[in-house]
């Protein structure tokens, strides 16, 4: 186990400067986290992942595990773990050798071997099939093969996945997910978990680090990606559907959108003229609207209402834009093609050029 | 299940195809068939001997000293080629500028017609003016001379097969490598396998199915080889280079030994046919039977 240090991290496929897979970065993996890398495809997210684990080098930058420079290091030399998207297994060997591989090219001792072998086997559910040759079993069983290779050294720096369960059927992968959690509570490995599965990453991890192109735009813990995103990628990406982004200026304490005025919190509105704002955006989740009731709100025409099982997803319009909300069923039914909807100030966040601008109370905020 | 139709006409659409096999394929054949139970004198002249040319093929020394070096040849042959064609196939480059230069290089060989190889290993490998020949005579010290040395000969032959037939071997091995995704290359860093660990577990197991079709290829060719030796050491010193195929030749042509000639060519036709299945049974069972208990 390790702190992984990025230093100025970058990587360009063609070696040129503009043309960035990996935007230059620092960061640092807490040693014994669980990170979860999500981001679309394309986003680096895998680049990131091989430079972790040595299969690439960095264009540039330097990598250290322990304060140790690694960045010339060999995957071996690491003494890395990594899971890749499709089952990766030596066909010729029986379930048992396949998982003793990477102990037996480390000239561990026969009883170690068996020991970790069952241990893994045993997390995993592979105690049955322990014998038989890999290559005659199903894509869930080799796949979780790959992932007790993957686990089986118990010296590792760090765990990597690279969206491990995507040739998983949907009710398997929250068991292995689940079995992924109770590991890293035991073992407290680093992991880090490559997905573009945002519920993936979102129940897997403590702290999920969100890509867009060669970026890390926000790094937090699901609550804080969900709540204050800080970056409008990230309230887009994150959520189902993502946040309401409504370009707006700011007059006084309100924010003006299409003519119509949205109340916004003192501190916020005085921010937002500070850092002379460009392309200013008001972002909401649309499960922070609120219907006003018979209070003085917003008047919205309804364009579209769709049933979603527990909840109703109401699209509607403010001016020009587009924004969606979602309604408990218990509201009862709507009425009319117009909607009175209150935006509440302390679920209002402010964008200036796609990031967000902080409040100085920021850290006191939320739930 | 009941599967009779009331109008059968169908059949009548196979004809052309059946007639044709007919005519091109069992015709000849069971006049082969036929001829291998006769003397045949002349195609007026001939009588029915029974199976006496089969008992002779089975006993004198032409046709087991001729299936003996033939053996022989195709199993040098096939354990020179083999691992010589993989081990070319792993230093190939797979990306790059090199790729195409390299790929046409190694498909040369092929190209080139098996009597034309033949030429050129004739004049390439004699002693007095062959570059290689007068090389290991004048610079080795060697004495070597094809038309008189019997390991001179087979030296020779071996070696004209495997500077022809090696680049078969390396472009299937090849194509099979490339075809291994390079997930499996970095599972085999990741787990921190030597070298030889990654061909043993990984290169040589995804191999298994172009190496069937490299060995059987090869195996059938080499069986079967004719000009290329013919045209350097004329089956010679002595028999000691006549294969298979040349002896048939002389027993039908030279000695318009027709039955015999027949008989042996069954014998012959059979025996790779054999072989071959045998190959197939035991290339593609290995390593797909669910192992263990």
């Amino acid at each position: 186990m390790a702190l992984i240090n990025f230093e100025n991290v970058g990587h360009s496929y063609s070696g040129k400067q503009d043309d960035y897979a990996l935007q230059p970065m620092n960061f640092r993996w807490k040693d014994g986290g669980a990170y979860a890398l999500l981001g679309p495809s394309g986003c680096g997210k895998s680049t990131l992942l091989n430079i972790c684990s040595g299969l690439l080098k960095p264009s540039e930058g330097s990598v250290s595990f322990d304060g140790k420079d690694v960045t010339d290091m060999s995957p071996e030399k690491r003494n890395i773990a990594q899971v890749f998207q499709f089952p990766v297994l030596y066909d010729s060997m029986t379930v048992f050798d396949n998982l003793a591989f990477p102990l037996r090219n480390r000239g561990a001792s026969k009883s170690h071997i068996a020991q970790r072998v069952a241990e893994v086997a045993h997390m995993l559910e592979l105690e049955d099939v322990l014998k038989r040759r890999a290559s005659g079993l199903g894509a869930e069983l080799k796949q979780k093969i790959s992932m007790g290779r993957g686990l089986v050294r118990d010296d590792v720096s760090a765990i990597l996945f690279d969206e491990p369960l995507t040739v998983i059927d949907p009710q398997l992968k929250w068991k292995l997910r689940r079995q992924l959690k109770e590991i890293h509570k035991e073992f407290g490995h680093t992991l880090i978990y490559v997905t573009h599965d945002q519920v993936e990453a979102l129940t897997f991890a403590e702290q999920v680090v969100v890509m867009s192109e060669g970026e890390i735009v926000q790094v937090g813990t699901p609550q804080a990606l969900f709540e204050r995103p800080e970056h409008t990628f990230v309230g887009y990406f994150i959520g189902s559907p993502g946040m309401n982004f409504l370009p707006c200026e700011i007059d006084g304490q309100d924010a003006v959108v299409d003519g119509q005025r949205i109340p916004l919190r003192a501190e916020q509105a005085s921010a937002a003229r500070d850092c002379n704002a460009n392309s200013l955006k008001l972002g909401i989740r649309p499960e922070f609207v609120e219907l006003a009731g018979n209070q003085q709100g917003l008047d919205l025409q309804v364009s579209r209402i769709s049933e979603m099982g527990q909840f109703r997803l109401v699209t509607a319009l403010l001016g020009q834009h587009e924004v969606k909300v979602k309604i408990d069923n218990d509201h009862g039914p709507l009425e009319g093609p117009n909607i009175n909807l209150h935006f509440p100030p302390e679920w209002i966040c402010l964008y200036s050029n796609e990031r967000l601008i902080q409040t100085p109370n920021e850290a006191t905020h939320g739930h | 299940m009941d599967t009779k139709f009331a109008d059968n006409r169908a059949w009548l659409l196979v004809l052309p195809a059946t007639l044709l096999v007919f005519f091109t394929a069992m015709i000849p054949f069971m006049a082969v068939v036929n001829y291998s139970f006769q003397i045949v004198f002349s195609m007026q002249n001939h009588a029915l001997i029974g199976w006496e040319t089969f008992h002779e093929a089975l006993t004198n020394e032409e046709f087991s000293g001729a299936l003996g070096r033939q053996v022989l040849f195709t199993g040098i042959v096939l354990l020179i080629e083999i691992p010589l064609g993989i081990a070319v196939a792993l230093t190939m480059p797979r990306t790059g500028k090199m790729v195409g230069p390299v790929l046409v290089v190694i498909a040369l060989p092929l190209l080139v017609p098996w009597n034309v190889v033949g030429l050129i290993w004739q004049i390439f490998a004699r002693g007095d003016i062959g570059l290689f020949g007068a090389f290991v005579n004048n610079v080795l010290h060697i004495n070597y001379n094809y038309a008189v040395g019997e390991y001179s000969a087979w030296f020779t032959v071996v070696l004209m097969s495997v500077w022809h037939w090696t680049s078969l071997v390396a472009l299937l091995a090849y194509a099979g490598l490339c075809s291994i995704p390079g997930a499996f290359y970095q599972a085999a860093r990741i787990d921190g396998a030597s070298r030889w660990a990654t061909f043993r577990f990984i290169e040589l197991p995804k191999l298994r199915g172009v190496l069937t079709i490299a060995i059987l290829l090869r195996f059938v060719y080499s069986f079967k080889t004719y000009a290329e030796s013919l045209t350097v050491t004329g089956g010679g010193p002595g028999t000691s280079t006549t294969f298979m195929t040349q002896m048939l030749t002389n027993t039908a042509i030279g000695q318009f030994a027709y039955g015999k000639a027949a008989a042996y060519g069954l014998l012959y036709f059979l025996i790779i046919l054999l072989i071959s299945y045998i190959f197939y049974i035991v290339l593609t069972r290995v390593g797909t039977n669910e192992g263990g208990a």
